[in-house]
């Protein structure tokens, strides 16, 4: 089945000439474009797909720098305002000695975007050109970028909570910052390019690849 | 069971796609308990369960009202210098609602509450008339397409993670007194975890592909 593009001994609706139905399974007669079963949209693959993930990739990153620029917490105390962007937010609980919340922050808001970037467009060019790691390599580190990215949100949800929790008036109150929209919007962002991936992409690509069975 | 050739190819109605690859299996009858898993990618294919659909729609509807308690009881309260501020799930939402972040608190709304229970509500739309026996209702296929897109927009156990993260950056200010609705909420979360484990797409597109035609 070389010829195909598929996995020796696997035949893939694609190579059949059918049109295989990734929300329900249901293969469908070539040429249809809305499922018998589930009534999706439908197509052999979606040729769009890679261009959608690159435009909603890049409005992520482009919306991620300002959320790392300006504040995420407007804090006031007896008067005094001062601010923290998401990166001055783990400082100060490393300074308060939360290590354990200052990690849980700095994981959901700095690491796993910053990874999910790098992972989505590694998935993406591995569809045209040819990369070191496997099909199913890659297929598992697709699972983990769409499992993993709603997390990001965390941050937003802590601002919106101590927002309305600390409201003493003079005392002490918080207020969201600017970062806090565009942060919701890079992991939003970022959602929508990975869901744009059509994965069966990854295993068309995988014609002679030795390290799979 | 996977095919080789072309040679071979059954009716269409007797395959089935991976969804995450492609590749073509036979369809055969999995009983129930057993999980059939894509001899390509490994993916699981369909999981079928015992009283799966039944499970589903009680935790469903658990997760509803337990959604309704989480709303309106109070779900967080803050005492500092003598003075107490209450803040209720509502509170928590509308704390985007004045100036620049305006537009999040939509966003708060849908992620937090409006998904999920749109979610809830179309799994129960889609298969209580099945567990009852009746034939699919209307519009069942497009519920659960909907539910099924939403998944990952149901932002609820992400929020609770952001809960605790938030009582430990105040813990040191203040004393925090949680609420009733903060555990219906954490048990939201459980409900909601426990019904996705129950759900297999591919199985429940097939029941509700044969009860529609029968
Ligand atoms: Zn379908
Ligand atoms: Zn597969």
């Amino acid at each position: 089945m070389e010829d195909t593009g598929t996995t020796p001994g696997v035949l893939t609706a694609k190579a059949a000439g059918l049109v295989g139905c990734v929300q329900c399974g249901r293969v469908n007669p070539a040429g249809t474009t809305t499922c018998g079963r589930c009534g999706s949209q439908v197509s052999t693959r979606d040729e769009t797909s890679l261009q959608r993930v690159w435009a909603w990739l890049f409005a992520g990153l482009v919306v991620y720098i300002p959320a790392n620029i300006y504040p995420m917490l407007r804090t006031q105390i007896l008067g005094q305002e001062s601010n923290s962007t998401i990166y001055g937010g783990v400082v100060d609980l490393l300074h308060h000695g939360s290590y354990g919340v200052a990690a849980i922050v700095f994981i959901a808001s700095i690491i796993i975007p910053v990874s999910k970037f790098i992972a989505i467009a590694y998935l993406a060019l591995s569809i045209n050109h040819r990369v070191k790691l496997s099909a199913h390599t890659r297929h598992k580190l697709y699972e983990v970028v769409e499992f993993i990215g709603r997390w990001s949100m965390i941050d937003v949800f802590v601002v919106a909570i101590l927002s309305s929790l600390v409201q003493l008036d003079f005392a002490a109150s918080i207020n969201p910052g600017i970062a806090a929209v565009s942060f919701a919007l890079s992991v939003s962002f970022t959602m929508l390019s990975a869901e744009s991936f059509d994965a069966r992409l990854i295993w068309d690509a995988d014609g002679d690849d030795d390290h799979n069975g | 069971m996977s095919l080789e050739t072309t040679g071979d190819l059954p009716d269409l109605s007797e395959l089935i796609a991976c969804p995450n690859c492609d590749a073509l299996h036979l369809e055969r009858d999995v009983a129930p308990g057993d999980t059939a898993y894509c001899v390509r990618c490994h993916a699981v294919l369909e999981a079928p369960r015992k009283t799966a659909m039944t499970r589903i729609i009680m935790l469903a509807l658990a997760a509803l009202i337990l959604m309704v308690a989480a709303i309106f009881f109070p779900f967080l309260e803050l005492e500092a210098a003598g003075r107490m501020h209450r803040s209720s799930l509502l509170d928590t939402i509308m704390a985007f609602s004045n100036g620049l972040t305006a537009p999040l608190t939509l966003a708060m709304v849908a992620l937090i509450v409006v998904l999920p229970s749109i979610r809830f509500i179309a799994l129960i739309y889609v298969l209580a008339p099945m567990a009852a026996g009746y034939p699919p209702a209307r519009h069942a296929e497009w519920a659960f397409r909907i539910a099924d897109h939403l998944r990952p927009w149901a932002m609820a156990e992400v929020f609770i993670v952001g809960v605790a993260v938030a009582l430990v950056k105040v813990a040191g200010m203040a004393h925090i007194f949680i609420g009733p609705a903060f555990w219906a909420f954490v048990a939201l979360v459980i409900v909601t975890v426990l019904k996705d484990n129950f759900m297999s797409r591919l199985t429940l597109w097939k029941t509700l592909e044969r009860r529609r035609a029968s």
